[in-house]
């Protein structure tokens, strides 16, 4: 209950804010419309003709709410209107880059925290990666993954080019948090904690199981909420400027060419939803993990 | 295990023992000609301010440290070999005990590294929990134990493998006066029990005369042995022989080899 009331209140007032400022920014259609019929509207006139527009500039949450719960109930989820279908073109896409990305980050990390030439040679490549933007790079890696991804393998995958193109999008962003989490996670253990290992004779491998890896557990799933939310975003902007017409950032795309924002609202809402039960997802997993190792919290 | 004080046995022997750091500096000479012979069953102090090499001796012995000088041999073996043939259990200053790991788990790890089966490894824990007064807490977590206990947890973890001898670098120095009064007397009734040769570091001068068999007293820069003492006491110890003529003598020619040590530099 305690945490309860401050977010309702947060919520209230967001809502309260948004609601105002749909008044503000639909109001001057109202008035165009009714200039263009040589009409005069007044203020309590103008207030409903600003909430149920077609086209509006900022749709009120009553019509984000309404076009968001058509798009998840109003049709067959294997419509290509309903925001379940897009929603799961984009979770696919999502997950698989997720777990590439992981793959990717923890492979790297433990390569670089045991090769002192990885470390030298990768790490400064791996920084370099991140400050180039992935809008440039996502039309690229589309136009790779149509020419590698062909042949036998869709049809053997079940996966086209642009769903794997999608999840290396996805990939490319997740895989930079999980990397940097683990080289530390991978190095928390003092110099004591080795010395002791030595005075058993540990080999490496033993030190690296026993000590290196349980010891950035900790690290490694606090980097996956971060790393789990960038494979979403990946996915999302891997649908936008591919000419995709399947997933729901193809979806916000469309919404905005064709100055549909209700359909571009929705999709942004059903995106968060999505993000929001991912990173729920995680949490629960963190929760398993940091119980299984036994700290105090 | 018996004790075989008679025997008298060497188990570790210095000679000429030289540590030297490159440091930008210049060398730093962590220990210089340092002479010693243990002989089994012995509980050695070593005690001296810091930068005495009092620890540095101690790593080289466990070969945490290649000495660049003289000869050092455990157990008649070099250091490195007798590492591998599990001569010895090393106790740190801080507990550290794995928090992902229950205090079994913890005392079980050199255990599992050596390779013994696993229910040797349940049997071993448990002796050694039970050695240190810790039975019943093999289930718990570090986090749940105060910081006596898990010192006492770390060294149930060196004396698992069933080492000859103990290395032990300040071992109570983080630990309140009382925790440390409770545990040197534990810890001289554990040593009676096993006969096993302990190597101790410490800066208290009370602990070091109260435990032990000899003291070795050291001074820095460069890192050497000023005295060694042979207790006098009995190996029987009750805490109020602190207040004995015997224990104020030594310690006074402690305090004395320490102060002749800071004359010297």
């Amino acid at each position: 209950m305690n945490r309860v009331l401050p977010i309702l209140t947060v919520v209230g007032l967001i809502i309260a804010l948004w609601y105002a400022a749909s008044v503000w920014l639909n109001a001057p259609w109202v008035y165009d419309q009714a200039a263009r019929a040589g009409q005069s509207v007044s203020f309590s006139q103008m207030l409903p003709q600003t909430q149920n527009q077609s086209r509006p500039v900022l749709p009120p949450p009553h019509q984000v709410a309404d076009a968001l719960w058509q798009g998840l109930t109003g049709q067959a989820i294997t419509s290509k209107r309903s925001l379940v279908y897009h929603g799961w073109v984009t979770l696919q896409s999502t997950l698989m880059g997720f777990v590439l990305g992981v793959v990717v980050g923890v492979g790297l990390a433990v390569s670089i925290v045991h090769v002192r030439a990885m470390d030298q040679s990768v790490m400064p490549w791996a920084v370099i990666s991140q400050t180039i933007p992935i809008v440039a790079l996502a039309p690229m890696i589309v136009v790779l993954s149509n020419s590698f991804w062909s042949g036998a393998l869709p049809q053997a995958t079940g996966l086209d080019s642009r769903a794997i193109a999608k999840a290396i999008i996805s990939a490319y962003l997740s895989f930079f948090p999980v990397l940097v989490g683990m080289i530390k996670g991978l190095r928390s253990p003092d110099a004591m904690q080795i010395d002791l290992l030595s005075t058993y004779g540990a080999s490496g491998p033993q030190t690296f199981w026993k000590l290196r890896l349980p010891a950035s557990m900790p690290y490694f799933v606090a980097s996956l909420k971060v790393a789990i939310a960038a494979s979403l975003v990946g996915a999302i902007v891997g649908e936008l400027p591919t000419g995709a017409i399947q997933g729901l950032g193809a979806r916000m795309l469309i919404g905005s060419q064709f100055g549909e924002p209700l359909i571009m609202w929705s999709a942004l809402f059903a995106s968060a939803i999505l993000a929001g039960g991912l990173i729920l997802l995680v949490g629960v997993a963190e929760r398993a993990i940091v119980r299984r190792t036994g700290s105090p919290a | 295990m018996t004790n075989g004080g008679e025997l008298a046995e060497t188990v570790v022997s210095a000679k000429n023992l030289e540590l030297t750091f490159q440091t930008g500096d210049g060398p730093v000479h962590a220990l210089k000609d340092v002479t010693l012979d243990i002989a089994h069953g012995d509980f050695v102090s070593f005690i001296g301010p810091s930068g005495c090499g009092k620890t540095t001796f101690l790593r080289c012995v466990a070969a945490l440290e290649t000495p660049t000088g003289g000869s050092l041999t455990v157990n008649g073996m070099s250091p490195d070999q007798a590492r591998r043939a599990r001569a010895y259990g090393y106790v740190f200053q801080a507990a550290g005990l794995y928090p992902w790991r229950t205090i079994a788990g913890n005392v079980r790890l050199p255990l599992e590294i050596m390779g013994f089966s696993r229910q040797e490894q349940d049997e071993r824990a448990r002796r050694s929990l039970e050695m240190v007064e810790l039975s019943g807490f093999e289930k718990k977590y570090p986090w749940q134990l105060s910081g006596g206990m898990q010192q006492r947890a770390s060294i149930a973890r060196a004396l698992a493998f069933d080492a000859d001898i103990l290395l032990m670098d300040e071992p109570f120095g983080a630990l309140d006066e009382i925790v440390r009064d409770r545990l040197n007397e534990e810890l001289l009734k554990l040593w009676g029990r096993t006969a096993k040769t302990t190597l101790f570091v410490t800066h208290s001068i009370p602990e070091a005369v109260y435990l032990s068999t000899r003291i070795v007293v050291m001074s820095p820069r460069p890192g050497r042995i000023t005295d060694i003492i042979d207790s006098p006491l009995p190996r029987e110890r009750p805490l109020d022989i602190r207040d004995s003529k015997e224990f104020i003598e030594i310690a006074h020619r402690v305090r004395e080899g320490l102060r002749a040590g800071h004359v010297d530099d």
